[in-house]
């Protein structure tokens, strides 16, 4: 009997053990192991940092060449001062990991199409998607390339040895929150990591067309070529480009040749080169958000208050805790240098040093081309080109899957790119064909050498030695410096393409549409120091039609932040950095300040009911600002919105495929130029054809329903309706920010979305002591039992900066404004 | 006293063999036997002993750990477990879980001690 009671109890202790150290399906997402996670000595409860917590740190290493001293300040903001370059990186990449581990290793797994080996089979798709578009292979090209400059070498190795000098401190109860939630632990850092990181960018920026090129080759073939040209216009007629019209353009010495077949191949909406067939849908690809993109401009000293040139920075992307963005100082005997960082990657990516500041935004320049090519077989060893079976190179890539089979997955590349889309991996569009992705990201980048060399530069020849190594993704580099310059360029490696070029998916059967070169460098769009006394940029096209190169279609480019900026800069004098923080969060709505007299022009008044009349006077009356409390901005969204569905709505419901949702200037232009009745007709209503006045007249009913039904929930406030949040990478909504107060969107300089916006804002007053103000959307810790988790997010959700302490080592070492102190030796 | 002593030693050891955090969390179901085969109670006692030891100590090092934190990171955990924005909620569980394990624990050992003791009288016959 006494064995039996102490097997029972035996049993019952290893059946409790093991269900608290086991993780749970729930769903699909599964528990922590939960004794792990809730024991104090282990689990969570080692993340709830004191909230007066020490950072002090004595770091000793054998790889450090000399001393660094790190000082922080009150904002957890840490200002490195090192002997030499390689110990700068090595503490850089301590400091990053330090505050940011998790997030760095989530992000390069992800980029690397890894997350299975975390999350389980759900990721698989996403995983496998990342393989295919090339994110492995071409972080491995960029480290081979870039391995040959012994500069980018050094900085990104001594960047991983940092890193991995903090992940081998750590005690196993030290590692941060998520790893203990999701039960994984930290892996070694690798120099590839940051290439993969560089990746995960490029996709961001410039990876859009995994789907748009599908989607636009449906639009075209579903609409017929004029009616597609109407809807999707290449022209923007109200475009202020990055550089001024009338600006004469170098003429090239090679034009790229379109293939002669291609009105009847290529552009026709009987495309030959697609065939039709049933597609069998397995997975939506992930695409990145269409207004990723940024403001930059800088105003040289004839346009200030002091003489001073001033450059301002605000890139717009998605919003997450903890956040893309890492403030900090790094400092040597040679340069100095203070600005936004991205955990993960050594260097100084937006900022400014003694002389100079910089700032970037995306050039949303076409860089990414899908091909249908055509194998032998099922096992894609050959394909055709020019009547000829070549061989592609088979690249095999190993997916591993938490408590699950490991996937082995083919790649084969060819020379229209790797295979993106094809029996085994088929999206709702690609139907069942195989379409390859060929990318510039992939062909072999110097990464991060750019702004290795930013954050030296001295001067202007500098800023654009330093900028010439930029390949992928494009990017438009302001510059401003103590010199008293200021200037702007394009800066890529960009494709010298025919008209329409790799707007729709190719025919990759013939050498013919192939990219035939790039656009020589010195041949992007620049500008320095304009009479008009700025540069800027907003996305919005570079340069108007007579730049001798095709730029890819206008749906690249948004159109209206590019012109209330101009618009600003152009009308204001004697600048000062508070101007320009004012301008920076400012909420003016300059697309509905030309839509809203067009719609009115169209809405017959005196059909309205009166609760009707009462709203539409409501958007009359509003002050076309996009402020937190305005009622007739979210009115105005509505209405415009339920235009938009009551014009090209119904054609695009009744497409079998996924089509793009068309540009709002496409409608308001034609509207403008008194052609709005064009796809105003509601197919769906027989014996009928609606006109633009009618289409006007639905959307205001559509929308002021909607309304009222917001009014009783109490919505209407243009934040409250537009509700902004800050999601925690892993979605945990306790971990979020929820709800935020703040104004702004799309259009508007002040482009906050609702999980989108200016996540760093910086303004850089170059006088001869720089006198800089930095925000950004999240905080300087990534642990969420942290008091720096979120600090700065409401300082940015009031529009509020933050000084940067921009100090010299010794003025940094006697400083009552730093609170902590790390050291680093051998 | 006994049960005090049981109690504290249980708390105590548990803490000790949590300082090494390389070994699994649940190490302490040993210290938590071990003491249970050498204090000799009631079955009920024993587990009830294993219990508190525990709980308190986990009890504890969580309240340490929230209050010191301004109960920052726990607000954000609780609504995970469904247990609303309770910190308190939160560090109930987290004792009651160490609690549960180390009861047991201490139960089986108390269990293994009668075996011991019939093997010795067995022979001492």
């Amino acid at each position: 009997m006494r064995f039996v009671y102490f097997f029972l109890s035996l049993s019952i202790t290893v059946a409790l053990v093991w269900a608290l150290n086991r993780q749970w399906p729930l769903g699909s997402i599964k528990s922590p192991r939960i004794g792990y996670f809730l024991s104090p000595q282990q689990g969570f409860w080692q993340n709830a940092e004191s909230a007066s917590p020490s950072f002090d740190l004595a770091v000793k290493s054998p790889e450090l060449k000399g001393k660094v001293d790190v000082y922080i300040d009150q904002k957890l903001v840490p200002h490195v001062y090192a002997d030499n370059d390689f110990d700068a990186y090595f503490a850089q990449g301590f400091i990053h990991a330090r505050f940011r581990l998790w997030q760095m290793e989530f992000q390069t797994h992800a980029a690397a199409g890894r997350l299975s080996e975390i999350l389980g089979k759900e990721m698989l798709n996403t995983d496998r998607f990342f393989r295919r578009i090339g994110m492995v292979y071409g972080a491995e090209q960029a480290m081979a390339e870039s391995d040959k400059d012994s500069t980018s070498k050094m900085a990104i190795d001594a960047y991983a040895a940092g890193v991995n000098a903090y992940i081998s401190s750590l005690r196993p109860e030290d590692i941060p929150f998520e790893y203990k939630l999701l039960d994984y632990e930290p892996e070694k850092w690798t120099s590839l990591k940051t290439y993969l990181f560089m990746m995960f960018m490029a996709f961001d920026l410039s990876g859009r067309d995994v789907t748009t090129d599908l989607q636009m080759t449906n639009a075209k073939n579903y609409f017929g070529w004029d009616n597609f040209r109407q809807l999707y216009p290449l022209v923007q007629d109200s475009l202020d480009p990055i550089i001024p019209r009338g600006t004469p353009f170098i003429k090239p010495v090679k034009r790229p040749i379109a293939p002669s077949d291609v009105a009847v191949r290529y552009l026709s909406s009987s495309d030959s080169s697609i065939a039709y067939s049933t597609p069998e849908s397995k997975f939506t690809p992930r695409q990145p958000d269409a207004d990723n993109g940024s403001n930059n401009w800088a105003v040289s000293g004839s346009k200030t208050k002091s003489k001073a040139p001033i450059l301002c920075n605000d890139p717009h992307l998605g919003l997450n805790l903890p956040s893309l963005w890492f403030e900090m100082q790094l400092s040597t005997p040679t340069y100095n240098t203070y600005g936004a960082s991205f955990p993960g990657a050594p260097a100084i990516v937006i900022g400014f040093n003694d002389s100079i500041a910089w700032g970037v935004t995306n050039a949303g320049r076409d860089v990414m081309d899908l091909y249908t090519v055509r194998f032998k077989d099922e096992l894609k060893k050959e394909y055709l080109m020019n009547g000829n079976w070549i061989m592609s190179d088979q690249r095999q890539e190993m997916i591993l899957v938490k408590d699950g089979a490991n996937v082995s997955e083919l790649i084969p590349i060819t020379k229209f790119g790797s295979v993106l889309y094809d029996k085994d991996f088929n999206v709702p569009d690609s139907r069942g064909l195989t379409v390859t992705v060929k990318w510039t990201a992939t062909a072999g980048n110097q990464g991060i050498k750019a702004f290795l060399l930013l954050n030296r530069a001295k001067n202007f020849n500098d800023y654009s030695a330093a900028i010439s190594q930029w390949t992928c993704p494009g990017q438009n580099f302001v510059f401003a410096s103590k010199a008293g310059d200021i200037a702007i360029k394009q800066q890529g490696k960009f494709i010298a393409k025919w008209k329409h070029q790799g707007d729709f998916v190719m025919p990759g059967t013939d050498s013919f549409y192939q990219w035939q070169g790039y656009i020589p460098m010195q041949e992007n769009p620049f500008m320095i120091n304009p009479v008009r006394g700025f540069v800027s940029s907003a996305n919005q096209k570079p340069v108007d039609s007579t730049y001798p190169y095709y730029l890819g279609s206008a749906g690249h480019f948004p159109l209206y932040r590019g012109i209330i900026i101009n618009r600003k800069l152009n009308e204001m004098n004697g600048i000062t950095p508070e101007d320009m923080m004012k301008m920076q969060t400012s909420n003016y709505n300059v697309f509905a300040e030309m839509a809203r007299p067009a719609l009115m022009k169209y809405l017959d008044k005196n059909a309205l009911t009166p609760n009707e009349k009462k709203l539409i006077g409501e958007m009359e009356n509003w002050n076309l600002r996009n402020d937190p409390k305005e009622r007739g901005a979210t009115i105005f969204h509505c209405v415009w919105d339920s235009l938009e569905s009551a014009v090209w709505g119904d054609e695009i419901a009744a497409s079998k495929f996924s089509l793009p949702w068309p540009d709002s200037y496409s409608l308001l232009e034609r509207m403008l130029k008194g052609k709005g009745d064009f796809m105003a007709d509601d197919i769906r209503t027989k014996g009928k054809t609606e006109t633009i006045q009618d289409a006007v007249m639905i959307a205001v009913r559509k929308a002021v329903k909607h309304i009222e039904t917001l009014e009783g929930a109490g919505k209407v406030n243009w934040s409250v309706f537009k509700d902004t949040y800050i999601n925690h990478l892993l979605k945990l909504p306790s971990f979020s920010r929820l709800h935020l107060g703040i104004g702004g969107g799309e259009n508007i300089i002040n482009a906050t979305k609702s999980n989108h916006g200016p996540g760093w804002r910086m303004v850089v007053h170059l006088t001869a002591e720089t006198e800089a103000y930095c925000v950004y959307a999240g905080g300087q810790s990534g642990n969420p039992g942290s008091v720096y988790y979120d600090t700065f997010v409401n300082n940015w959700v009031e529009g509020t900066y933050n000084k940067a302490l921009f100090l010299k080592r010794e003025a940094a070492a006697s400083s009552d404004q730093m609170k902590w102190r790390m050291s680093f030796s051998n | 006293m006994k049960l005090l002593t049981s109690i504290l030693l249980t708390a105590y050891l548990g803490y000790v063999v949590g300082v090494y955090t390389n070994f699994p969390w649940w190490f302490f179901v040993f210290s938590s036997a071990v003491i249970a085969l050498t204090i000799r109670q009631s079955a009920f006692t024993t587990f009830f002993a294993g219990f508190t030891g525990m709980f308190l100590l986990w009890f504890i090092l969580a309240l340490i750990k929230d209050t010191s934190n301004q109960h920052l990171l726990s607000q954000r955990v609780a609504p995970m477990f469904g247990l609303g924005n309770s910190s308190l909620l939160l560090i109930v569980v987290t004792g009651v879980v160490g609690g549960l394990v180390s009861g047991m624990g201490a139960l089986t050992g108390y269990h293994l001690r009668r075996i011991f003791r019939a093997i010795i009288s067995i022979n001492l016959e």
